[in-house]
C-alpha cells in the first residue's frame, strides 16, 4: 500500500528520490496515525462520561449536539481559548516543557503497535524493550510539572507518581518477561502471530494470574481510579497539574488518555491475540465471522478493555497510598517472580497444553 | 547526501550541544534534563550503527531509571544558588588539577590511532532480517555466561544490601500492618465497661 503511494508521488515529482520519499510516507504514516487517535481519545472523555452516567443512574453529557455528541469539542475550543496562567516565581520553560515530555511519549510509543498482519509504522526487531523505555520515559512530565510549578500540592502529588511509576513499571515489566518467554521474541507482531488459532491459543489462558497483575498495574500506570492518588481531590488538590490551564493542561489530558488507549491496546496485542479472531480454527464460527476485518477484532478487544477502565472507575472507592505500594512490592513482585520460574519451567520442559 | 548521514549530523550535533550545556547550565534540573538529551542523542547515534538493542537500553535504564532517581533527588535538594557559588571555587585547584589530568588522558588515548577507521573498520550493513538482540543473547548465554552470572550475582548483593542499609534502624520506624488493620475485630480495640449512672442529685 505504502509502495504504491511513493511510487505515484514519485511520478508526480521526479526528483523526489528515494530518501526524502521515506522521510515523506514516514511524516503522512505518523499524521495517519495521530488524527484517528485524537479522534478516539475525544470521544474516550465523552463515552467515560456516558457510561459512568449510566452506572450512576444519570444521562451524562446532552446538551452539546444530539445526545451531547458534540461534547468534545466543546471542551476542545474551551481549553484553546483558555488563559495559560503562570505561577509566580515558577520556571517558564520547565514549566512548558513538562506537558510536552509527557505528550511526546504517550504518542511515540503507537509507533510499533501492529493494527493487523503487515499494518504498523515501524516493524522493530526490540519494540516491546521499545515501549517499555518510552513508556518510562513518560515520568519526567510529571516530575517536571511538580517541581516546576513552584508549589505544594503538585510537587507531593509528583513525587507520589514517580515512585507509583518508578514500582509498576518493575512489575509490568516483569509480567512482559513471562510473555516474552513464551512468545520467544521480543517483536510484538511475533508475540500477536504466535497466538494465532482462536481464542484458546490466546495467552490469557497459560498466563492469567499475569493478565491480572498487567492491568491492576495498567491502572495504575495511567493513574486511573482505583489507584488515582497522583490527583487525589480528596488530598492534594489536583496533583501534578494544579497549576496548568488551559491547552498546557490539555496535553497533560491528552497523554493521559492515550496511554490509556494504549494500555488497553497493550493488553490485547499480549494476552488478547491482537488482530486475531477469536472464532479461528472453530469449525461454523470460523466462516461465518469471515467478512469482518482484522483491525474490527483489535478495535473491539480494545474498547472492552476501555469500557473496564470506565466500569472499574465506576465500581471501587480510593485506595490508600501506602496500600498500593504494599500491594506492588509485596504481593505483586513475587507473584510475578515466582511466575517467571514457573514459566521458564512449563516452556524447558513442555509442559502443560500450551508450550 | 543520504538521510541518515543528515540524521547523523542532527543527532551529533544536539549530543555535543547538550553535553556542553549539561555541564555549564547552573541549574540542577536543567543540566539533569540536558543530560537526558545526551543520553537520547547517544541513543539515536547508536541506532544509527544498528544497535537497537544498545540503544533501547540505554533509554530504559539510564533515562527511564538513573535519571528519574536523579530528579527525585534534585526535587529535594536546596535550590538556592549563593550557598552553591561560595563552595565553587575553594574546590577550583583540585578540579583544574583533575581536569588537566583526564585532558592529557583522553588525548593520549585518543591519539594512540586506536581509534582510527583504519583500525576498527566501517561496521557493515546488515539487512532488515538481522537481529541485534540474537547476536547478543547468543554470545552472553554461551561464551560469557559465567561473567553474565557473576554480574548478576553482584547486582544482587548491591541490591540485599541496599535493602539492609535501609532496615537498620528497624525498631524506630513506625509502619503499619495493613493486614492486622483489616483483620481487626471490635473487640479487639473496645472494651464495653459497665458503668452505673449517676443520680440527678449527684451528678449537680
Amino acid at each position: 500500500m505504502w509502495q504504491s503511494l511513493v511510487d505515484s508521488i514519485h511520478n508526480l515529482i521526479p526528483w523526489f528520490d528515494g530518501g526524502l520519499a521515506d522521510v515523506v510516507i514516514i511524516l503522512i504514516k505518523g499524521l495517519a496515525l495521530i488524527f484517528p487517535l485524537i479522534i478516539a481519545m475525544a470521544y474516550m472523555t465523552y463515552a467515560e462520561r456516558k457510561v459512568i452516567g449510566f452506572m450512576q443512574l444519570r444521562i451524562g453529557p446532552n446538551r452539546v449536539g444530539p445526545l451531547g455528541l458534540l461534547q468534545p469539542f466543546a471542551d476542545v475550543f474551551k481549553m484553546m481559548f483558555k488563559e495559560i496562567i503562570f505561577p509566580t516565581k515558577s520556571n517558564i520553560y520547565l514549566f512548558l516543557l513538562a506537558p510536552i515530555l509527557a505528550f511526546v511519549p504517550a504518542v511515540a510509543v503507537w509507533a510499533v503497535v501492529p493494527f493487523g498482519e503487515g499494518f504498523y509504522i515501524a516493524n522493530l526487531d526490540v519494540s516491546l524493550l521499545y515501549v517499555m523505555a518510552i513508556g518510562s520515559v513518560g515520568v519526567y512530565g510529571i516530575v517536571l510539572a511538580g517541581w516546576a510549578s513552584n508549589s505544594k500540592y503538585p510537587l507531593l502529588g509528583a513525587l507520589r507518581s514517580t515512585a507509583l511509576l518508578i514500582s509498576y513499571e518493575l512489575v509490568i515489566g516483569f509480567v512482559i518477561v513471562t510473555v516474552v518467554m513464551i512468545a520467544s521474541s521480543v517483536n510484538l507482531n511475533t508475540v500477536v502471530e504466535k497466538q494465532a488459532g482462536g481464542i484458546l491459543n490466546w495467552y490469557w489462558i497459560p498466563l492469567f494470574p499475569m493478565m491480572i497483575v498487567f492491568w491492576i498495574g495498567a491502572l495504575v500506570e495511567t493513574n486511573r481510579a482505583p489507584f488515582d492518588v497522583v490527583e487525589g481531590e480528596s488530598e492534594i488538590v489536583g496533583g501534578t497539574h494544579v497549576e496548568y490551564s488551559g491547552m498546557p493542561f490539555a496535553l497533560f489530558f491528552m497523554a493521559e488518555y492515550f496511554n490509556m488507549i494504549f494500555m488497553a491496546m497493550l493488553a490485547v496485542l499480549l494476552f488478547f491475540g491482537g488482530w486475531h479472531s477469536p472464532f479461528e480454527g472453530i469449525p461454523l464460527l470460523e466462516g461465518w465471522f469471515e467478512f469482518v476485518p482484522d483491525l474490527f477484532w483489535l478495535l473491539f478487544k480494545m474498547s472492552f478493555f476501555l469500557f473496564l477502565y470506565f466500569w472499574i472507575r465506576a465500581s471501587f472507592p480510593r485506595f490508600r497510598y501506602d496500600q498500593i505500594m504494599r500491594l506492588c512490592w509485596k504481593i505483586f513482585l513475587p507473584l510475578t517472580i515466582v511466575w517467571i520460574f514457573v514459566v521458564a519451567l512449563m516452556t524447558q520442559l513442555h509442559i502443560g497444553p500450551w508450550f | 547526501m543520504e538521510f541518515s548521514s543528515i540524521l547523523f549530523y542532527v543527532f551529533s550535533f544536539f549530543f555535543i550541544v547538550s553535553s556542553i550545556m549539561m555541564i555549564t547550565s547552573r541549574n540542577t534540573a536543567k543540566a539533569a534534563l540536558f543530560l537526558i538529551l545526551t543520553f537520547f542523542s547517544a541513543a539515536s547515534l547508536w541506532l544509527l550503527l544498528e544497535a537497537e538493542f544498545l540503544a533501547i537500553t540505554l533509554i530504559l535504564i539510564y533515562v527511564g531509571a538513573v535519571m528519574v532517581l536523579f530528579m527525585f533527588v534534585i526535587k529535594m535538594l536546596d535550590t538556592d544558588k549563593s550557598t552553591l557559588r561560595a563552595q565553587f571555587t575553594r574546590y577550583l585547584p583540585l578540579g583544574i588539577f583533575v581536569s588537566i589530568i583526564v585532558i592529557a588522558q583522553m588525548v593520549l588515548v585518543l591519539n594512540a590511532g586506536q581509534f582510527d577507521l583504519a583500525m576498527t573498520g566501517v561496521p557493515e550493513k546488515h539487512d532488515a532480517s538481522y537481529s541485534n538482540i540474537t547476536a547478543i543473547a547468543e554470545q552472553l548465554y554461551t561464551l560469557y555466561v559465567y561473567p553474565f552470572e557473576l554480574a548478576a550475582i553482584l547486582l544482587l548483593i548491591a541490591i540485599i544490601a541496599a535493602i539492609t542499609l535501609v532496615h537498620r534502624n528497624e525498631s524506630r520506624s513506625k509502619k503499619q500492618n495493613i493486614s492486622e488493620q483489616i483483620n481487626v475485630q471490635a473487640k479487639d480495640r473496645m472494651r464495653m465497661a459497665s458503668i452505673k449512672p449517676k443520680s440527678a442529685k449527684e451528678s449537680k
